[in-house]
């Protein structure tokens, strides 16, 4: 009887020795331990025709082989599936070197990324973002503004008429109007959008964009003014940067200022984008005309305001360094691609 | 403006270098575009005196031995034919800068460096110059326009620096000057304020002359136009002898870019640059009827400008009228019939104020500008008007080129050319800056400015020059002060008066900042377009005669025909940019633009035209398709967590039968379909495109909803697939809204397969829906699932004849 155990234990220690894959192993094992047609389990049916004296050993051999095949297969089978999760890793060896797979995702246009950025910062500061239209009437672009039809003022800027009383509006100061007479002090505003001039040279476009920004408050001066653009600078340009308020004339601030703030490319010394002088012309700004205020019903005895206008082309431009400002509108992928913020 | 330094030196002293004076300009307001040295490329050159002068044998060329004094004495070799022994030239020593010139020695050809050389075996160490190679005119200095060498005069001091001598030291700066103070549009102007900057005396020019007894009886002026003629003076000058200017005003003229004619002309050109004023002098013997009448031009009528030039002009136009006949447009250019010749014997000038918009509106509309029409546009003022007449009889007598008569004639219209008083608070002046100024400092800079300052408690009083007409109130006063006082007075602050406000972007402005984020991540890249357009841009997409996108708004004064409708629909702009992309040789892409619309109620204009908030998208490659695009809609919609539906529809420039319109709860948005072959191919494109428009003023409604949580369902969901035979034209929207109506309880449905061929009838499709149930208040079981099922069939067949395929 123990020959048979011997024996079966025998075919199983040489039958391991063919077996190649974990898949086999379970096969194998179960031609031996399956309940009911495994030769082992078969060994358990035949108890009934053991001498009742015998049956205690025959059962006790049995269960041992039973116990040591249960082992000695488990093991196999390990090994087995170690050696084939190897083999399945080998066979999955990548060239890391191959080219990243991404979704392609656009991008905002550059201007909108300035207006973002420029719009961050001031609505920090409490200013609403308010759109005007692109079509204005004289009255709002011109009149309202101190820029009356003989004011030597409009051969600043060339026109597009519509028609005698409407045009394409030539600056976003023209939605300062319309917010004055529709609101009381405090006001805080910044009015981005496009503007139109008869222009149209490298450096020039006949649309481009401006930022045209307002404050009318009690007790607000020139000294506000510069406040507030050394805020705006550091932020947009970095720790560090200053600006310089020079003279300068627009018809609906007095005093008028241009605003160059320290080259942010070479901190001041003198380099190429600043053109040696270590500034950068950035806005235009001034303590807003006692008559524009007037001329929307707010008291200046009361009240006084500051306005500033920023070029968004020209920052633009400065920032991803355009040196045509057509690219911006030609929409070639190639240079939209490239243009981003992420 | 030009203005040479040697000129504003004459009116205020300058003790600085043209660099620290640039400085100042710049601090007080004026800021120095260029600042040059007349003679900047010139160096080395020095007086040489030629002490031999021996002729090389068969050359034309001559060797020299000059003395350069300090410098040294070489051996120079020349060829030039007035170069004679004991003459004394402009002498470039070894390592001089001149202009080289054209063989012609005419054509300046840039600048070269001087070095040693060897002329047919002799040696050379230096040249000697001719004006052209100094860069000096004949104007500029006598003699030096001879093909020759330049004769410096007898006494020049040997080895000295030419450039004093030639006058090449002189300092050009070139001076942006701002709109509100064409008072400084000269030399007087800019003195002015250089004298106010440096605290230094402003030296008034010289007006004095002295009149004769000589009239003419009889003679007047009239001023029919008043209000475009504010002041015209005339004053006879007799006995005129036409000449050549002397050195002095020819060399001012030619450094501030005129071209010296004659003494008379040049006065003229003189007082406008040095004045400011534009003047105007008439051959007295060709005017008729003792009389200068200024008017209108009547519509049509005709003047011949001194150029030639015969003009047609409007009734807008201003006239300078003798008894009979025009003489000059007005502030533009004389007439050709009066103009100053050599013969002329009797001059009248002219010195007036006309309207500075009419001369402005003439001059372009007539296509004629001159330095006069230049300054006008700018505007002038009386007091220099009057200045100028007594500055130009005063050249006269310096010059000594004719006799002041006692015949003047001022016509006005009662402007006062003394100044005016202005009173303001000093307390609000320093409210303007933010910053006190002391009394003493505002006293001292209105001084300056010759604003004769006198204060009394918080009383500022100033007496404002009639050529300051800018000045009108406190805010002007404190803008003075502070230019004068420096800007880097000015110490920032953060409004510390200013009431807090609430700021950022309504829910507009972030609702459509998040619909390009989205679009973005579909990979479009943001592009911004004109927002006008070409009237072929509506003839690329094939609109009708009576197309609503063809009442667009025109622009008057466009800059060409291309850019000279306000658009009406972003899809022309878009072909382009795509057609511009594929030329380029990107073939494929996604675009997105958000822009304007402008949809006028009535043409021309008379109230603020519709302005409509548009999206307009394209997407263009081989893997495009109508799905692609409208799986971008979907994106616009789940991003503003609306809902669209499409229908067929057709456009002129789309497929007819891949185009779509695009509607939000029932109202239609526009469209979205492929591009037309037609146009296509007009436009070259490589690759197919598709294009959609969305109203964004019409989606705006919708802006800031919200997405909302629906609680999940108790019980479990059930999922049926269902493939159904229905005829060809049947669409998916109809059997998946259908279906919707058979039971309610349907929540998606989604297609996941068409089939079309031999294993189905033909004109028959297959398409197969993977249809979801949600339960509401109870679960369902699988009887009643299959009851929901059965009655979408029934449906299905009742309405399309569809059948479940077996």
């Amino acid at each position: 009887m123990n020959a048979n155990l011997e024996q079966i234990k025998q075919e199983i220690l040489a039958g391991a020795e063919e077996l190649n894959s974990s898949k086999e192993v379970y096969e194998f094992k179960k031609k031996f331990l399956d309940g009911k047609t495994g030769k082992i389990g078969l060994l358990m049916k035949e108890m009934k025709n053991i001498p009742n004296e015998e049956k205690a050993a025959y059962g006790k051999g049995v269960n041992e082989l039973k116990a040591w095949a249960l082992e000695f297969l488990g093991g196999l089978d390990e090994k087995m599936k170690a050696k084939e999760l190897q083999a399945r890793y080998e066979a999955e060896k990548i060239d890391i070197s191959l080219p990243a797979e991404t979704t392609a995702e656009g991008n905002l246009h550059p201007i909108t990324l300035v207006r973002n950025e420029i719009i961050d910062i001031f609505s920090g500061m409490g200013f609403e973002i308010y759109e005007g239209p692109e079509i204005e009437t004289d009255y709002y672009n011109f009149t309202a503004l101190n820029t009356p039809q003989d004011h030597p003022a409009r051969d600043m800027q060339d026109t597009f008429y519509l028609s005698p009383e409407f045009l394409l509006r030539t600056q976003t100061s023209a939605g300062q109007i319309h917010v004055m007479e529709k609101k009381q002090p405090p006001i805080k505003i910044l009015s981005p959008g496009k503007v139109f001039r008869s222009d149209d040279d490298a450096t020039h476009s006949p649309m481009f964009t401006q930022m045209e920004g307002l404050v009318v408050d009690k007790g607000i001066t020139l000294c506000d003014l510069q406040g507030m653009l050394d805020e705006f600078v550091r932020q947009i340009y970095g720790e560090g940067t200053k600006t310089r308020l020079r003279p300068s004339y627009f018809p609906f601030t007095e005093p008028s200022v241009e605003v160059d703030c320290s080259c942010f490319e070479c901190g001041g010394k003198g380099c190429k984008l600043c053109k040696g002088t270590g500034w950068i012309e950035i806005l235009g700004a001034g303590v807003v005309n006692n008559k524009v205020l007037e001329n929307c019903g707010i008291d200046t005895s009361v009240y006084s305001g500051f306005a500033f206008g920023i070029g968004i082309e020209r920052t633009a431009m400065l920032k991803y360094g355009i040196n045509n400002i057509k690219m911006l509108f030609e929409s070639d992928i190639k240079v939209l691609n490239q243009l981003n913020d992420k | 403006m030009l203005a040479p330094l040697s000129w504003l030196k004459d009116y205020v002293d300058i003790d600085i270098t043209p660099q620290e004076l640039e400085d100042k300009l710049f601090s007080c307001g004026f800021e120095v575009e260029e600042l040059y040295e007349v003679g900047k490329d010139i160096s080395k050159v020095v007086v040489g005196h030629v002490l031999t002068c021996e002729p090389i044998p068969d050359t034309h060329l001559h060797v020299c031995q000059v003395d350069c004094g300090e410098h040294g004495t070489f051996q120079i070799c020349c060829g030039a034919d007035n170069v004679v022994a004991g003459g004394k030239f402009p002498t470039a020593l070894v390592g001089a800068t001149v202009y080289a010139t054209a063989k012609d020695h005419k054509t300046v050809e840039g600048v070269m460096t001087i070095g040693k050389g060897k002329l047919r075996g002799v040696e050379s160490f230096g040249m000697l110059c001719s004006g052209v190679e100094l860069g000096v005119s004949e104007n500029m200095y006598p003699g030096a326009g001879y093909n020759g060498l330049l004769v410096l005069p007898e006494d020049a001091p040997v080895g000295a620096d030419v450039k004093p001598i030639l006058g090449l030291d002189d300092w050009i700066f070139d001076i942006a000057i701002t709109a509100n103070r064409p008072d400084c549009q000269s030399i007087v102007g800019i003195a002015r304020e250089i004298a106010a900057v440096l605290e230094k005396e402003f030296k008034a020019p010289a007006l004095d002359y002295t009149e004769d007894d000589v009239t003419i009886d009889g003679f007047k002026v009239t001023v029919d136009c008043p209000e475009l003629c504010h002041r015209y003076s005339a004053h006879f000058v007799h006995d005129v002898t036409i000449a050549e200017s002397p050195l002095w005003m020819k060399r001012r003229l030619e450094l501030v870019g005129i071209n010296p004619i004659s003494n008379i002309v040049d006065i003229t050109n003189y007082i406008l640059k040095e004045l400011g004023q534009p003047m105007h002098a008439f051959d007295y013997t060709t005017l008729e009827g003792d009389a200068i009448n200024v008017r209108r031009a009547t519509e049509g009528e005709k003047i011949t400008t001194l150029d030639e030039d015969e003009l047609t002009l409007t009734t807008e136009n201003m006239l300078i009228c003798d008894g009979v006949k025009p003489v000059a447009l007005a502030g533009v250019m004389g007439g050709l019939n009066s103009e100053i010749r050599e013969t002329t014997q009797n001059v009248l000038f002219e010195s007036a104020k006309f309207a500075r918009d009419n001369i402005r509106r003439t001059s372009r509309a007539v296509g004629k500008s001159s330095d006069s029409s230049a300054r006008y546009a700018k505007g002038v003022d009386e007091y220099a008007t009057v200045m100028a007449m007594k500055r130009a009889l005063h050249l006269i007598e310096e010059l000594e080129c004719g006799k002041v008569s006692k015949l003047h004639v001022d016509v006005n219209t009662g402007n006062s050319v003394e100044p005016r008083e202005l009173t303001v608070s000093i307390n609000r002046v320093n409210a303007v800056l933010g910053i006190t100024v002391p009394n003493e400092d505002i006293v001292r800079i209105m001084t300056n400015l010759c604003f004769e300052p006198k204060i009394d408690g918080d009383t500022l009083t100033i007496q404002i020059p009639a050529y300051r007409e800018d000045m009108e109130g406190y805010q002007d006063v404190a803008e003075e002060v502070i230019r004068m006082y420096g800007y880097d007075h000015i110490t920032p602050t953060f409004m510390p008066t200013a009431q807090v406000t609430v700021g950022g972007e309504n829910t507009v402005q972030k609702t459509e900042m998040r619909l390009k984020k989205a679009l973005c991540a579909t990979g479009a890249h943001e592009c911004i377009h004109y927002s006008f357009f070409s009237p072929s841009d509506l003839d690329l997409l094939k609109l009708p005669e009576d197309a609503p996108e063809r009442h667009a708004i025109r622009i008057m004064n466009p800059i060409s025909e291309e850019l000279s409708l306000m658009r009406t629909t972003l899809a022309a702009s878009m072909i382009n940019a795509v057609m511009r992309n594929q030329k380029k040789g990107n073939l494929e892409g996604r675009l997105f633009e958000v822009a304007k619309k402008f949809i006028p109620k009535e043409l021309p204009l008379t109230e603020y035209p519709d302005e409509r908030q548009t999206l307009c998208v394209a997407v263009f490659g081989e893997k495009e398709s109508f799905f692609t695009l409208k799986g971008i809609a979907e994106k616009v919609a789940e991003t503003l967590h609306v809902e669209f539906t499409y229908a067929n529809t057709t456009k002129t420039f789309l497929h007819p039968f891949q185009t779509a319109s695009i509607s939000c709860n029932g109202e239609e948005i526009d469209y979205l379909g492929k591009l037309a072959y037609d146009v296509a191919d007009e436009c070259d494109l490589r690759t197919p495109m598709y294009i959609m428009e969305m109203d964004l003023e019409i989606l705006s409604q919708w802006y800031g909803k919200k997405a909302m949580f629906t609680p999940l369902p108790k019980f479990a969901e059930e999922q049926r697939d269902l493939a159904i035979v229905v005829d060809k034209n049947v669409t998916c929207g109809e059997i998946e809204s259908t279906m919707k109506e058979a039971c309610k309880y349907i929540t998606n449905i989604k297609l996941f397969d068409i089939y079309e061929g031999a294993q189905i009838a033909e004109n028959q499709k297959s398409m197969a829906f993977t249809v979801l149930f949600t339960p509401k208040d109870e679960a369902f079981t699988t009887e009643s699932v299959d009851g929901f099922v059965k009655k979408i069939l029934k449906q299905l067949n009742k309405k399309f004849a569809a059948e479940l395929r077996s």
